[in-house]
């Protein structure tokens, strides 16, 4: 048992590990998974966006962003900030009231929960007595008036909690000012909305349910006036004057009110049906701003027809003759304005509508022609099209970069150039040290490429790979030309487009060379891409060119989908990156491996059924190599043939009946009659019933064998110059890993520069190595004489990395999901080697080699394998020693998608996806580290007067 | 051949050596190196016993008064039913890892050079183990036979300084019929599996001790808790606690006694027997592989030794499972042709994994 002994601790070496390693999750990219309450302050600039899972996130000026937690993971509904304070109320679907605040600390702001607060009613209460229905945080900033169902409105004191029983606004007190003949105790049911007087803090606008509005004066505790409504009231809002409000309805109706001393009881000034005359559907919030030049902005969610666009997801804008109905792909969960917030200002001059759906953020300028959105500088939908791989890139050359830039806007030019109107909160974290970049893969065929660099994950440009293919789409179909007259004026906003044409167009590797701009994609389909950036528009044919990967095994049928079509003739391409070579694998299954060397010009690829080298210079395939085990049937068919593994299994159980009944013959001697086979079937049935109950809980344990099915997959290549053949000489190579266990080195022969187009590229097979084991092998790495792996492609011609040691003997590292294993080169001899899963019972999911810095000394750097496994513990390992460093627990081990997701960075940062839409940024170096550092300021109160308000109340709990 | 030849030579009866050598010895002796023999002895009661490992040659040496009657016998000409039987009644021991449990019920038994059988299981580390617990050493050759078990979850109880404490473990939940794990009859439904390879289950998932167990499958060796605690094995106090060797006490159908496979494993050694990659030069194909193996090992192996012929022989069962038998005996025969038989013919394990994992086609 000596192996199992820990090895005596190095104090110099523990000290160094606490100078390099250190993990934290930073920082959360992308829209907010099931968003559920929206808030806005317009005194803070801050809008907070709350989850269903509970979170609350904070957002500012780009860089600005502050995440909580409520520690019950319950759905958040509401959101109100305190009135000219760096606090807010959150209301949660248990019906308990959490107060956060941002607190200065250590030179940042940071979010913090200070109280939690549930309502109780007198015991014996219904529960509905307390159930909170509406939010009003009194611009007092000393108290609370909580609306609910039973149509009481509490008081409590704020920061503490306190209920000011005196001060209840009771259904009774209520109903003593109001004549009896129209009201009864039912029409103050619910309370639906609680608005303050916009210029008398001592008056609240009281909303009932059932259509009954209430002015409440404070003071003298009465009612100054009442409203009565024939539709059941969805919300209210103030005009600015505090001359009237205007009140929505269940029926698509809203109704402008006058607020007259002389007049106690009024009817409408105005009541219309926006999107009548047939039956419409709930107008559940609206906005009235006042202009300049006297033309109000309307501004309302819903109200469309029901009958024909009742399932639409809109926010109408009204301004004048000019009318908008933004048509958003998910449900909108609220939405608020930006409007002048100097209390002095005579009108609300709007400038933004900000608009929170189910599946993005939305932000319309309402200042500029033609209300065009604006580019969010975060909160990316990076699910508009389902990611299905990712890809990250360090330290992108400033050229590069630069190119990548003016690409993609181009494509923005749609966009509003109004700054981010949102700016609240001080970023004051320092620049990030470097521009990276992460390019994610999407299942409609196209690759996005985002700057990574810093907080905010910020879109730079995206890729379509769907021209070069015939697709049922035609690429000229506009979403958005609906005629002139056309009524409701819909306009369709946003990007979230979760519908494919064609799931064979799906991204599923992508290979970026940072020097020279190429750029190969691979797909479902088997279609292999590769690209180069280019700054102009160009129309040019894309050489096309075919993989056999089968070769001439025999009596294989592919019965999965059939690969894409392409485009004959010329295709236009915009600025960006543009492919000129297409290699199609056929079987067309999905590209498990890609791998370029843009050096070398050549560019990998491998599937399921073995795998390929393309010289895309001369555009000629080199070889291909099929990985495939003759009794491999799941993957020989593709992954349709379900049915037949079923058909297989079904004739492996009628196999076991035919041995059981052959017994049990030879028990009896003769026999077999229909009472037997009777018997057999009951049996067989009997046999099937105790698997699948026993299925969830118990685990087979099989010895891997080379029948497994998907042995000759291909899960890794990668190209090194190295000593293949003997030690004296080094050769270019290209090394490939099978899910078997096996590993296939080919030594290449790439002719010099200035006969790169004569002389065709050869490749031959030097070695295959089977690991006993047979793990799949997930990473193989060059070490050079140095032991440091070697450099990328055309790092060293650009000066970037010293030259790898040639002289030294180099190593060859093989990583399985079960082990990692050093063998010398050019014999490859097995001289060290970790086994991971036979001691632990983990799998290796991912491995990258990792340059970590001390955060002491500037000159203290070395190189890391990053391994994250399927339990979701990050491990970091040594090189070339394959020590275990240090080991966090990162993912939860059921969260398959986020460990399928998981991509590291070259400086020990990673990403994974926590939902469809978010990305987790962790860092596992103390020296890179991405994380929000802002400070939120008290902006000085300019007077006494209170601010007007933005509420965003109610919406969210109607929606 | 033999009838009628007789030499004699002395051998140094406190330290009788291993019987390997001495089985060397014999045929050197008798100039017959290149054949099959089965040696006996006659005991003190005149039964003709077989010396065909360690622990019955130590004994025929040290009941040798004082000279050691030794019978050499060709392989094929021996009829196993003399063995012990004929001129006793005394019920014989079970000295071999019987291949399976049936083979028990066969007319003739045959018990003859370890080489011939292949262990399939054996229990270890009797010494050093709680009697209630049972370490359990699963060998698979090739990948003929399934490892044949399943696994779940459960809780099991465990005295602890605060009582009894109810704490979740690993049980076998059901065994495929005709697998390995069966065929031992060391395993059975509803055992608590405490460890595997050295490494405690406390605290890992069932999904984790899978991957565990699947990942040493190659030589798996699982410390169980019994269900059935009635078959135990009990140790004698006036047993040396060395040797292992447990003598069936219980009469039970499923506690094989396996005094000849090697004690105490320590894991160093289980690996260099299990791992070792093949590494194929040039642009073969993975189909030749078995046949040009064959066709070489012999020229091979003279050139390499008996370290190169070993892993031949690996290779081969990976490759040709069917060819096995016949090769094992094969890398038997040549090993021993190729070292002096005065010397200890041990296999330097460790050295296997160094120089024998290129072979240049």
């Amino acid at each position: 048992m000596r192996r199992f002994l820990r090895p005596g601790h190095d104090p110099v070496r523990e000290r160094l590990k606490r100078d390099l390693f250190q993990f934290n999750k930073t920082v959360e990219h992308g829209f907010p998974h099931q968003p559920s309450a929206l808030g806005y302050s317009p005194f803070l600039r801050l809008m907070a966006i709350g989850t269903r899972s509970g979170a609350i996130k904070l957002y500012g000026a780009p860089g600005v962003e502050f995440m909580g937690l409520h520690e019950e993971n319950n759905t958040v509904m509401q959101i109100h900030f305190i009135p000219d304070q760096c606090q807010l109320v959150t209301l949660l679907d248990d019906n308990s009231l959490h107060l956060w605040s941002l607190k200065q600390h250590g030179g940042t702001s940071e979010l913090r929960e200070e109280h939690r607060f549930t309502l109780k009613g007198p015991p014996g209460s219904p529960p509905s007595a307390t159930q909170v229905t509406a939010v009003l945080p009194h611009s007092s900033r000393e108290v609370l008036y909580l609306g609910t169902e039973s149509g009481n409105i509490f008081v409590v004191e704020l920061p503490s909690f306190r209920v000011l029983e005196d001060r209840t606004i009771t259904p009774e007190a209520v109903l003593q000012w109001i004549p009896e003949d129209n009201c009864n105790r039912r029409s103050c049911e619910l309370v639906e909305a609680l608005r303050e007087h916009p210029k008398n803090p001592d008056q609240i606008l009281i909303g009932y349910s059932r259509g009954l509005i209430v002015l409440w004066d404070l003071q003298n505790n009465k009612a100054t006036h009442h409203f009565l409504g024939s539709q059941q009231l969805e919300n209210l809002y103030w005009q600015r004057d505090g001359s009237r409000f205007i009140s929505c309805h269940y029926d698509g109706s809203y109704s402008q009110w006058p607020v007259s001393s002389d007049n106690r009881q009024s009817e409408p000034l105005q009541s219309t049906v926006p999107y009548g005359p047939f039956p419409c559907k709930a107008i559940s919030k609206i906005y009235w701003q006042t202009t300049k030049n006297g033309l109000p902005y309307i501004i309302f969610q819903g109200g469309m027809p029901r009958a024909s666009y009742g399932d639409r997801h809109s926010i109408s804008v009204i301004h004048g003759s000019q009318q908008t109905a933004f048509d958003f792909t998910s449900r909108v969960i609220d939405f608020f304005i930006i409007f002048s917030s100097d209390p002095a200002a005579d009108f609300d001059d709007p400038s933004a509508l900000v608009v929170l759906a189910e599946e993005e953020l939305v932000v319309i300028d309402l200042k500029s022609a033609g209300w065009p959105a604006v580019h969010p500088p975060y909160l990316a939908s990076l699910h508009c099209s389902a990611i299905t791989c990712s890809h990250h890139v360090s330290n992108i050359p400033l050229k590069l970069w630069e190119r990548i830039i003016s690409a993609g806007s181009k494509q923005n030019i749609h966009y509003s150039t109004m700054p981010w109107p949102i700016d609240g909160g001080t970023n004051i974290a320092p620049d990030p040290p470097q521009r990276d970049l992460l390019l994610t893969g999407h299942e409609d065929g196209t690759v996005r490429f985002w700057d990574a660099s810093g907080v905010c994950l910020h879109l730079l440009y995206k890729l379509s790979t769907v021209r070069v293919f015939l697709t049922d789409a035609d690429p000229n179909d506009n979403m958005n030309t609906l005629g002139e007259d056309e009524w409701p004026p819909l306009r369709k906003v946003g990007t979230f487009d979760p519908y494919s044409d064609d799931p064979r167009l799906g991204i599923q590797k992508i290979y970026l060379c940072k020097y020279s701009g190429y750029l190969a994609v691979a797909g479902t389909a088997g279609q292999v891409l590769v690209m180069e950036l280019n700054d102009e528009d160009a129309e040019h044919v894309v050489d096309h060119a075919e993989a056999d990967l089968l070769q001439d095994q025999e009596g294989y049928r592919w019965k999965g989908h059939e690969k894409l079509k392409t485009r004959d003739g010329p295709v236009r391409f915009e600025a960006g990156f543009q492919p000129f070579v297409l290699v199609q694998c056929q079987p067309p299954a999905v590209v498990t491996s890609l791998a370029l060397h843009s050096e070398w010009r050549l560019v990998a690829f491998g599937t399921s059924h073995g795998f390929g080298l393309f010289d895309h210079q001369q555009k000629r395939l080199v070889f291909v190599k099929c990985t495939l085990h003759p009794s491999d049937q799941l993957a020989l068919e593709g992954p349709l043939s379900r049915v037949k593994s079923l058909k297989k299994s079904l004739r492996q159980s009628f196999r076991r009946i035919r041995r059981s009944r052959v017994s049990s013959r030879k028990r009896r001697g003769g026999g077999g009659n229909a009472s037997e086979v009777q018997e057999a079937n009951a049996k067989f049935d009997q046999d099937v019933l105790q698997e699948m109950e026993l299925a969830p809980v118990q685990r087979k344990i099989e010895a891997r064998s080379a029948e497994d099915s998907f042995t000759g997959f291909v899960r890794t290549l990668y190209f090194a110059d190295t000593f293949l053949r003997d030690s004296s000489r080094h050769c270019p190579s290209l090394w490939a890993g099978t899910n078997g266990g096996t590993v296939y080195a080919f030594c290449l022969r790439v002719p010099p520069a200035e006969r790169r187009m004569d002389e065709p590229v050869r490749a031959e097979q030097a070695k295959e190595i089977q690991l006993m084991h047979r793990a799949p092998v997930v990473g193989i790495l060059v070490l050079d004489g140095r032991s440091t792996p070697l450099p990328e492609p055309l790092e060293v011609a650009h000066d970037l990395s010293k030259s790898p040691d040639m002289q030294g003997s180099h190593q060859l590292l093989v990583v399985s999901e079960e082990q990692f294993k050093v063998f010398t080169l050019p014999k490859v001899s097995s001289k060290l080697k970790l086994k991971l899963t036979a001691l632990e019972g983990c799998r290796v999911r991912k491995v990258t080699v990792a340059n970590f810095g001390s955060c002491k000394t500037d000159d203290y750097s070395e190189n890391d394998l990053a391994v994250l496994t399927n339990l979701g513990d990050i491990q970091i390992i040594s090189l070339p020693f394959l020590k275990l460093q240090i080991r966090y627990p990162c993912i939860r081990k059921e969260d398959v998608s986020g460990i399928a997701s998981c991509v590291f960075t070259k400086y020990g940062q990673g990403f994974y996806l926590i939902s469809p839409s978010e990305f987790e940024r962790f860092s596992l170096s103390t020296k890179w580290l991405v994380e929000p550092r802002c400070i939120v300021d008290m902006p000085e109160v300019t007077s006494n007067n209170h601010l007007h308000k933005s509420g965003t109340e109610n919406a969210a709990r109607k929606s | 051949q033999f009838g009628a030849e007789f030499r004699r030579f002395s051998l140094d009866r406190y330290k009788p050596g291993k019987f390997e050598d001495f089985y060397k010895l014999i045929l050197h002796i008798h100039h017959i190196a290149n054949l099959e023999v089965m040696i006996g002895y006659a005991d003190v009661h005149g039964d003709l016993l077989p010396i065909n490992n360690d622990d019955n040659f130590f004994k025929a040496v040290s009941s040798a008064h004082p000279l050691l009657r030794v019978f050499i016998q060709r392989q094929d000409e021996v009829d196993y039913s003399n063995f012990g039987t004929n001129t006793l009644s005394r019920k014989k021991k079970a000295l071999v890892t019987l291949r399976n449990d049936n083979l028990r019920r066969r007319p003739h038994i045959n018990i003859s050079m370890p080489h011939d059988f292949r262990p399939v299981s054996s229990i270890i580390d009797v010494d050093i183990l709680p009697e209630t617990h049972r370490r359990v050493r699963l060998y698979r050759h090739g990948c003929e036979k399934p490892l044949g078990f399943y696994i779940r979850d459960g809780t099991s109880v465990r005295v602890t300084p605060h009582g009894l404490e109810k704490v979740p473990g690993i049980f076998i939940s059901r065994m495929v019929p005709g697998g390995l794990a069966e065929s031992t009859g060391l395993l059975a439904v509803n055992d608590e599996v405490l460890e595997v390879n050295g490494i405690e289950v406390a605290g890992k998932t069932l999904d984790q001790v899978t991957d565990m167990m699947i990942a040493n499958s190659h030589n798996l060796i699982i410390t169980v808790k019994p269900a059935n605690q009635r078959n135990n094995i009990i140790r004698s106090s006036r047993m040396s606690g060395s040797s292992g060797q447990s003598t069936d006490s219980t009469a039970s159908h499923h506690s094989l006694p396996t005094p000849h496979v090697l004690q105490n494993f320590h894991p160093d050694e289980m690996e260099s027997d299990e791992e070792a990659d093949i590494v194929i030069e040039g642009g073969l194909e993975p189909q030749h592989i078995p046949k040009l193996h064959s066709l070489t090992s012999s020229s091979l192996s003279r050139i390499n030794g008996s370290s190169l012929s070993h892993r031949l022989q690996r290779d081969l069962v990976l490759n040709n499972s069917s060819g096995r038998e016949s090769n094992g005996n094969l890398h038997k025969l040549l090993s021993s042709l190729k070292t002096d038989p005065r010397h200890s013919l041990v296999i330097p394990r460790g050295g296997i994994e160094e120089d024998g994992t290129v072979i240049t086609l």
